[in-house]
């Protein structure tokens, strides 16, 4: 499969389901679509055919706004019709904003930040404890790593040697309020991670080869937890929502959906 | 007899452990107050230590659950109720996961070491979450048999205990339990005291007192919080001339709140609440605490006569 063009897809989809809805949370959902593609294309254990397999690997989407992402891939995966995400956002729909487990594929409902990590870590300890060979994988933003909380599970990662345990960071740069850098620095990023004892690989985060080889090298990285710093960014593959801070979760109008659906239609066209 | 809830709870998740490896024991640096020690060094592949960090706490339960994993987290009652309190309703009530969310030290149990180790709120936090159930044991055989319970259900709930040494209730274990319904501990047609936790004693004393009065009063235990037994509640609007809560909570949001609310809307009667204040408590141990408000049995003994 070309998983670059399967990104492009998605990211389409994502567009549509916002503009159609009227709400999302566009920026971050276009930044850590890549991720998602290599996770859930190439590298998890995961399908619609393995919903209770005890040995079907673990994800976490701790940066629950970007539940659009996760909702077109599981769709595009056939974990649910896809013509069911038109409810996305709408009276009755369990389509929320935000992760809900009661929709196939999703493992905990997530939503306010720094919650994943911990969980992962309960899910990591759990597969070592009944020797299952799964692998646990949580998606967290940059701005959400302004949470304690993740710095308690990160603790915790470290403490159990937890090298069941791959995290990734969004380091798209920006959050709600500003870059994050203004609104609570965040560089560096890899030293912090690196200072809780973590295997710490910096990428380019919209790279996908660089992404998929990051997640092998976790996987053969023993003795600790891995995390994978992703520098993206925001908004990626439309060039008008990139790298702009107002555009975390604007919704795009009808004309403007369609210029990025036709910019992201000419950037499959030129792979 | 007596005997403190912790130790009950202890060797009851040592003998469950033993039984089934999917029994995990979580603690938060407080193995030493919840009486883990022992557990921790008998049962070391079932048992977690996630340092002072409580929300760590929850969280990871909430990942050993949904991996199918039977977690008990079991931290002093002031931090899990407030510190944690959003993993509580997050990951473990509203991802539905499996957690018993064990509260140590309850309530004033910590005595003189002020407000931030006080859990005078937990009632009113914990139960305002969806999904997520509470349950105040008496004495340490009401304990086990809520544990027996819990221990197999698929669903979590929130469970506050004390520190202290708490007399039984149930003289010679005679207890009839049964799940989510409050046990009538006396009963009685003047007046009836629903209590829950460490005051269903106090009330059971102040109860006797009033008896040797001529009262004849009802005392219910009720250790279900939520889900509340409404029909016990509403049984004794009707059958007793009036209702005297007591709870070693705030006064709002508790147990006197639950049944005022429950007897306004179906069986209007009198419902006079013994709380702990609006306030942070007067120093001293529970015993000097409960004095002081009005939550001995002299304290409750008073407060019913007024009401009958």
């Amino acid at each position: 499969m070309d998983l670059q063009a399967k990104a492009i897809d998605i990211r389409k989809d994502i567009v549509t389901m916002i503009q159609r809805a009227g709400t999302g949370h566009i920026g971050g959902d276009l930044s850590v679509t890549d991720i998602l593609v290599d996770l859930y294309y190439k590298q998890m254990n995961i399908s619609p055919e393995q919903l209770d397999d005890p040995d079907r690997d673990r994800f976490v989407l701790s940066k629950g706004h970007c539940v659009e992402a996760l909702y077109a891939i599981l769709a595009d995966k056939g974990f649910f019709p896809k013509d069911e995400l038109v409810t996305y956002a709408k009276y009755q729909s369990k389509f929320i904003g935000h992760p809900n487990n009661k929709i196939p594929g999703i493992e905990v409902n997530s939503g306010s930040l720094g919650h994943g990590l911990s969980v992962g870590v309960g899910m990591a300890l759990a597969a070592r404890m009944e020797k299952r060979p799964y692998r646990t994988y949580v998606v967290m933003g940059d701005g959400e790593c302004d949470e304690g909380s993740v710095w308690e599970a990160a603790m915790a990662g470290y403490q159990y040697k937890l090298d069941n345990l791959t995290a990734f960071v969004d380091r798209n740069r920006l959050q709600i309020s500003g870059t994050t850098e203004q609104v609570m620095a965040q560089d560096s990023a890899e030293e912090r991670w690196a200072a809780f004892g973590w295997n710490v690989i910096s990428i380019s985060g919209n790279d996908m080869q660089a992404i998929d080889d990051a997640v092998d090298l976790a996987k053969h990285t023993k003795g600790k937890p891995t995390v994978i710093i992703a520098n993206t960014t925001k908004g990626k593959g439309v060039s008008f929502i990139e790298n702009q801070v107002a555009w975390h979760h604007k919704v795009p109008t009808a004309a403007q959906a369609e210029a990025a659906i036709a910019e992201l239609n000419e950037r499959k066209a030129v792979l | 007899m007596s005997k403190a809830i912790k130790k009950v709870m202890a060797e009851f998740l040592d003998e469950e452990a033993k039984k089934n490896k999917d029994i995990v024991v979580l603690c938060s640096d407080s193995r030493g107050s919840g009486g883990l020690g022992d557990y921790a060094q008998a049962h070391s592949d079932q048992f977690v230590e996630v340092g002072i960090a409580e929300q760590n706490l929850v969280g990871i339960s909430a990942g050993l659950a949904s991996a199918g994993k039977r977690p008990f987290a079991v931290s002093p009652a002031s931090f899990l109720s407030t510190r944690s309190m959003e993993q509580a309703k997050v990951d473990v009530a509203y991802s539905h996961n499996n957690v018993k969310l064990i509260g140590i030290s309850g309530g004033v149990s910590y005595g003189a070491l002020g407000m931030t180790h006080h859990s005078a709120t937990d009632i009113a936090t914990m139960g305002s979450i969806p999904g997520l159930r509470i349950y105040f044991p008496s004495d340490q055989y009401l304990t086990k048999a809520l544990m027996k319970e819990l221990v197999q259900d698929d669903n979590p709930a929130y469970i506050r205990i004390g520190r202290n040494a708490v007399e039984d209730v149930y003289d010679d274990g005679k207890l009839d339990f049964s799940m989510d319904k409050a046990v009538t501990v006396k009963d009685g047609g003047d007046l009836t005291i629903i209590a829950c936790g460490e005051m269903v004693y106090e009330a059971k004393k102040a109860a006797e007192k009033l008896e040797a009065e001529g009262k004849s009063i009802r005392v219910l235990d009720m250790y279900c919080l939520k889900p509340l037994d409404k029909e016990a509640v509403l049984k004794a609007a009707h059958e007793t001339k009036g209702i005297l809560t007591v709870e070693e909570h705030c006064p709002y949001g508790g147990l006197g709140a639950m049944v005022a609310q429950l007897t306004a809307a179906d069986k209007p009667v009198m419902v006079h609440s013994l709380t702990l204040p609006d306030a942070p408590v007067v120093t001293g141990e529970s015993a000097d605490i409960f004095h002081y408000y009005g939550l001995d049995a002299d304290g409750i003994a008073m407060a019913a006569r007024e009401m009958l």
